[in-house]
């Protein structure tokens, strides 16, 4: 276990290091020109433009600017946002708690509706299995951003139930400003998550060691309990894990249908503005985010299914 | 694993499933599949000849006639500024199908190549290619389009080229499992020794019997780079307003949505829903089938 862990650890540092060095890369070759962003269109003389390019360190070799990039994100410091003339990493800071927010209330929805449908769908066969594989390739097939607009042209527009845009303020008032949105997030995960756990658990369910127990007269919640959903748990599990790790991404399209504040709609407001160090710093966090949660999706994974570790030790 | 060593069960079934009736290159995929390619051939069509059939100009704006329902002969009404919706659902149909089409064909391509080459070589090479496709699994598809947007400039193109290089680490490394079983059946082996050269039996052997597994996920693909890509336009950063495409539809009716008028977002959304669906379901059946007939 520990060697997998370990292994796993080491192919995440190095796979983070890559992927900073292709974002900073890329976003280093994006046209536009720093002095001119800095000087607001206006002709800077000479010396202006040495101060900037003194400042910014324009004219530093490429390596030594990517190492000094890293080596200051290490320590929570992205940049300098040019055109806001503020720190990349407070305009994130102030953005994020939104993005969290959204994330986490998504998953739960994920969580508890996709699991109960898959559940209900492979343990009662019929109709209300027929029920949830409909109701799944429906929300499968709605993108987050067409829940989006049914939702708010539905619940805020038309019945009014919940607000139309923006963030709230206070616990509750945020619930209900978020509630719309983390349900659009969550509209087309629930069905994977629902897809895959009914098929873990027929799978389960035909094994011969939960036939067995059947058969021997165990009680039905407890063989479901102890048979059925602790092996089901390892596909669910990873399911789970995936959906949750690609929703900071996802809600991007989310906060900007809904004009929250997070990290996601500000990405694709710096995206548009070509705001170099934002863009460059807010993908360096969903990234990371993004391999993080994948990383201990594999512990768990290693941990419900003690096969996985038990292999990696001994190859 | 041959068939031979099937439970006589699922071989029953899976020749029931392959006798049965329907279109030569759908066969097995149930009256499901038939009425999803249909579907998806009725969608190529309009994608195709949209902007040829539509009854208006699907850019011609008249300020006085917007949010204006069905009237005359525009069934489906007029959009914000008064632009006829049919013609523009229409003309719309292109960008938003054609776009991930061309995405699909550049990733299976990629994935393809790269998972027989790795396959068929192994070794360090492999060891390589696979980690460097490990790496872009760390890029979400959407941020490696929002990056491509900035270094290249917002549009289709930028998107669609960041979604293929986004998907094709998923592509490679299901295919080359595949692959790999492929490999190691004897029927290569044989090959190999009447002295074939190898890219004659990747191509022609290997490849070919990898044709439906390919097809399948190339359809499950599509689904989700349609999505993606609408969503890419919806933020404002692939197909540009005002040409007419249903992701960026989405976007621009929204200030409709607000006032009470939702009928172009929802148009535009029930388009690429109707799309996916059909793709989802047929992407399944085929993945079901190609299953049936590598085992």
């Amino acid at each position: 276990m520990l060697r997998f862990v370990l292994r796993r650890s080491i192919m995440l540092v190095v796979t983070l290091f890559v992927a900073s060095f292709a974002i900073y890369t890329a976003m280093y070759l994006a046209p536009g020109n720093p002095i001119a962003a800095l000087t607001g269109g206006r002709t800077p003389t000479p010396q202006a433009i040495q101060v900037l390019e003194e400042r910014y360190h324009l004219n530093d070799p490429f390596l030594l600017r990517y190492a000094r990039w890293l080596g200051n994100a290490l320590t929570g410091d992205l940049g300098v946002s040019i055109p806001l003339r503020s720190d990349v990493s407070t305009l994130i800071r102030q953005r994020i708690g939104t993005t969290v927010q959204l994330v986490a209330f998504a998953s739960l929805i994920i969580v508890v509706v996709g699991i109960a449908l898959g559940v209900l769908g492979g343990l009662r066969r019929g109709v209300v299995d027929n029920v949830v594989i409909v109701l799944s390739t429906l929300s499968a097939a709605v993108p987050s951003f067409v829940a989006s607009i049914i939702l708010l042209s539905v619940f805020a527009v038309n019945l009014g139930w919940f607000p139309v845009l923006g963030g709230g303020d206070g616990f509750l008032d945020q619930v209900r400003h978020l509630t719309l949105p983390a349900f659009a997030l969550a509209f087309s995960s629930i069905a994977l998550v629902a897809r895959i756990t009914r098929a873990a658990v027929r799978d389960e369910m035909g094994r011969e060691h939960v036939q067995t127990a059947i058969s021997r007269g165990i009680p039905y919640p407890l063989i479901i309990r102890r048979h059925v959903m602790r092996n089901a748990a390892i596909p669910i599990t990873t399911i789970v894990g995936i959906t949750v790790a690609s929703l900071f991404a996802a809600s991007a399209v989310v906060e900007r249908a809904f004009t929250l504040n997070g990290i996601g709609a500000y990405l694709i407001q710096a995206a548009l503005s070509k705001d170099i160090a934002v863009v460059q710093g807010i993908s360096l966090v969903i990234v990371a985010v993004f391999v993080v949660v994948n990383a201990i999706v594999d512990f768990l994974y290693a941990t419900l299914d003690p096969r996985v570790s038990l292999g990696a030790s001994a190859s | 694993m041959s068939l031979v060593e099937l439970p006589t069960a699922t071989v029953a079934s899976s020749r029931r499933l392959l006798a049965g009736r329907g279109l030569p290159f759908l066969r097995g995929t149930g009256v499901v599949g038939h009425v999803s390619a249909f579907v998806l051939f009725c969608a190529l069509l309009v994608a195709v000849f949209g902007a040829t059939i539509a009854p208006h100009d699907p850019d011609l704006t008249n300020l006085s006639f917007a949010f204006v329902g069905r009237f005359q002969n525009h069934y489906l009404g007029f959009d914000s500024q008064g632009r006829d919706l049919l013609s523009r659902l229409l003309a719309g149909a292109r960008s938003a199908i054609l776009g991930p089409l061309a995405v699909v064909l550049l990733s299976m391509l990629f994935g393809t190549a790269l998972a027989i080459a790795t396959a068929w070589k192994g070794g360090r090479f492999d060891t390589i290619v696979s980690a460097a496709l490990d790496v872009l699994f760390a890029f979400p598809a959407i941020v490696l389009a929002i990056i491509a947007s900035v270094v290249i400039e917002p549009g289709l193109k930028a998107a669609s080229l960041a979604l293929a290089i986004a998907y094709t680490p998923y592509i490679a490394r299901v295919l080359r499992s595949a692959a790999l079983r492929e490999r190691s059946r004897d029927y290569i082996a044989a090959l190999e020794v009447q002295g074939l050269r190898a890219w004659v039996i990747c191509v022609r052997h290997l490849g070919r019997n990898m044709v439906p597994l390919i097809v399948a996920q190339g359809t499950i693909l599509f689904g989700y780079a349609m999505v993606d890509l609408a969503a890419i336009s919806f933020l404002g950063l692939g197909v540009q307003p005002p040409q007419a495409d249903w992701g960026v539809m989405v976007s621009t009716g929204q200030s409709g949505v607000l006032q009470g008028y939702p009928m172009e977002s929802l148009c535009a959304g029930l388009c690429i829903v109707v799309v996916v669906i059909a793709v989802n379901l047929l992407g399944e059946r085929l993945s079901d089938r190609s299953n049936l007939v590598t085992r």
